[in-house]
């Protein structure tokens, strides 16, 4: 399941409702992404993406971790608009008959959405809104899957 | 017409869509981004701060992809989800 989310979600909801789904599955991995709170002034994050095409390109990258992974399932979920500090901003998480395959995938998916995913994001403080571009960690991370 | 769309800072400065009757000579994705940055200083300076990629009817093209009448082309400055 991949799901753009406009409102507040509950990450332990969607797990929950995920284990129930891979009933049987000997591990499972998950990722939470919280919006920081320790710059300070910064009281939230804005996310902006492209209708349509961002689902698709989520798409294809979930296409790929499952052909280089045996998975038995997985879920993504990513905010879009407004997300205030504390408050989670991505969820990935991913099943698998063992934890290796279940761990990769899901930091393989983290770091696509970090840097390849058409997502635009920009920071809301007191002081006004600044939009980020990803770090040359992020690119160095994301680097790491290139075959 | 073709349809602009604008994403991310390019959307804060330039408007989130535009409406263009592409001009003559105006051919490719090369050629309307000269043009957008010749005619809209507000886009020439939001053009040099980021690396822009363009999509044409939601696919990413090279800059010497043809544009024309009807097509929907999409400025995607570097994609930072997470």
């Amino acid at each position: 399941m991949i799901l753009l989310e406009p409102h507040s979600f509950d990450p332990y909801m969607h797990l929950s409702a995920f284990s129930r789904e891979t009933g049987g599955a000997g591990a499972i991995a998950s990722f939470i992404g919280v919006v920081r709170g320790d710059r300070k002034d910064v009281r939230a994050l804005f996310l902006d993406h492209f209708p349509g095409v961002t689902e698709r390109a989520i798409k294809g990258a979930a296409a790929e971790a499952e052909g280089r992974w045996p998975l038995l399932g997985l879920r993504i979920v990513h905010r879009v608009g407004e997300t205030p500090v504390g408050e989670p901003v991505v969820l990935v998480t991913t099943a698998a008959a063992h934890r290796r395959a279940a761990f990769e995938a899901c930091d393989f998916l983290m770091d696509y959405l970090k840097t390849d995913a058409p997502f635009w994001k920009k920071e809301i403080s007191g002081e006004g809104e600044v939009w980020i571009e990803p770090r040359a960690k992020d690119y160095a991370d994301r680097a790491r899957w290139s075959k | 017409m073709a349809r602009l769309l604008f994403f991310g800072a390019l959307g804060d400065a330039m408007g989130r869509e535009r409406a263009l009757a592409l001009p003559d000579g105006v051919a490719t994705a090369d050629a309307l981004i000269a043009y957008l940055c010749a005619s809209d200083p507000v886009f020439a300076d939001a053009f040099r701060r980021t690396k822009v990629k363009l999509a044409v009817n939601e696919s990413i093209v090279d800059p010497e992809a043809p544009i024309g009448d009807g097509d929907e082309i999409a400025f995607l400055p570097p994609f930072s989800g997470g």
